[in-house]
């Protein structure tokens, strides 16, 4: 009897560990930087230069940073949603323009809208590098303190909205509330 | 024949040729450079180093890698400051610590219990063998 279990049973559990690889996503690195405060930067903004987004704009209040490049298929697919983001709720969205043309960018956006209260321009991947970013679209959820909560990889869904995205929003607004109280 | 050795010659000096840029002045900090770069991964294409990988994040990493250098950061230094943004799967060879102990000692594991399992089963085959024959 034995002499069948034992390599019955290491089948079943290498059937079980190959299986569950087959649905997690490599791609997905997770980020060591949530629960960290954001990493300090300073870019030119992509409409007026000389107007900067910087790390002191997400201090005091929710918001969501997005990753995005002309040259980025995910980004074109997001963007719908990204604009009745913010055109129906409070939490701004920020954008960071990576790798790309200032003019193509630029263009895009006075095209199909453009949803980001501030967006800085970083064509070197700098800043990006220093936030771990490693690709585009990635998004990240900010808390009002500036320390990075959550972090989405991939093109956003409003399956992402409903299930991580606002869940996550509620939560940290409801921490607000309690530090208010308290 | 000519031919032939003329055309492997080009394969080999272009080979050597593209296989690091030279970044540095300094045979020591090109050294340094090149080792650093053959040990981190490339986010995007994960089964490559920033060096073998011509991804766009593998050429930010490299140049980042290559300021650092010229900045006067110690290996150690950069390794730490990519880590603490990508993670330890930025590391081309994982470290061993508590999350990757089964990793390292797998291989190991695997052959003592292959090799407990041969033992024992020669060693039942064996004293079958010295048992006499059914005398019946």
């Amino acid at each position: 009897m034995w002499r069948f279990a034992i390599p019955l049973l290491v089948v079943i559990a290498l059937v079980a560990a190959f299986g569950r690889a087959l649905f997690l996503d490599p791609g997905k690195v997770p980020s060591p930087l949530i629960g960290e405060p954001v990493p300090e930067f300073s870019l030119p903004g992509l409409y007026e230069p000389e107007k900067n987004f910087s790390s002191d704009d997400l201090k005091g209040h929710i918001s969501l940073v997005n990753v995005f490049g002309t040259w980025c298929p995910g980004c074109h697919e997001e963007h719908d949603l990204l604009m009745a983001w913010s055109q129906s709720q409070d939490v701004p969205i920020y954008g960071f323009n990576l790798r790309d043309e200032r003019d193509a960018a630029i263009n895009w956006l006075n095209r199909d809208g453009n949803p980001y209260a501030k967006i800085g321009f970083d064509p070197g991947g700098e800043t990006s590098i220093d936030w771990g970013i490693y690709g585009a679209p990635e998004t990240f959820l900010i808390d009002a303190e500036g320390r990075i909560r959550l972090k989405h990889i991939g093109p956003m869904t409003e399956a992402v909205l409903r299930e991580k995205i606002i869940p996550a929003i509620e939560m940290l607004q409801a921490e607000m509330l309690r530090e208010e109280q308290s | 024949m000519r031919r032939v050795l003329v055309f492997l010659a080009c394969l080999f000096f272009s080979a050597a040729l593209f296989a690091a840029e030279m970044r540095f002045e300094n045979p020591q900090q090109q050294a340094r450079y090149e080792n650093l770069i053959n040990e981190l991964r490339c986010l995007v294409c994960q089964n490559q180093t920033i060096a073998d990988s011509n991804a766009d994040l593998a050429l930010d990493l490299r140049n980042k890698v290559a300021e650092q250098i010229a900045a006067g950061k110690t290996d150690a230094e950069i390794i730490e400051y990519l880590t603490a943004r990508y993670g330890d799967f930025v590391l081309y060879r994982p470290p061993l610590q508590a999350n990757t102990i089964l990793l390292w000692s797998g291989p190991l594991l695997l052959l003592i219990a292959g090799g407990l399992l041969l033992f024992f089963t020669l060693r039942r085959r064996a004293r079958l063998d010295d048992e006499p024959e059914n005398p019946l």
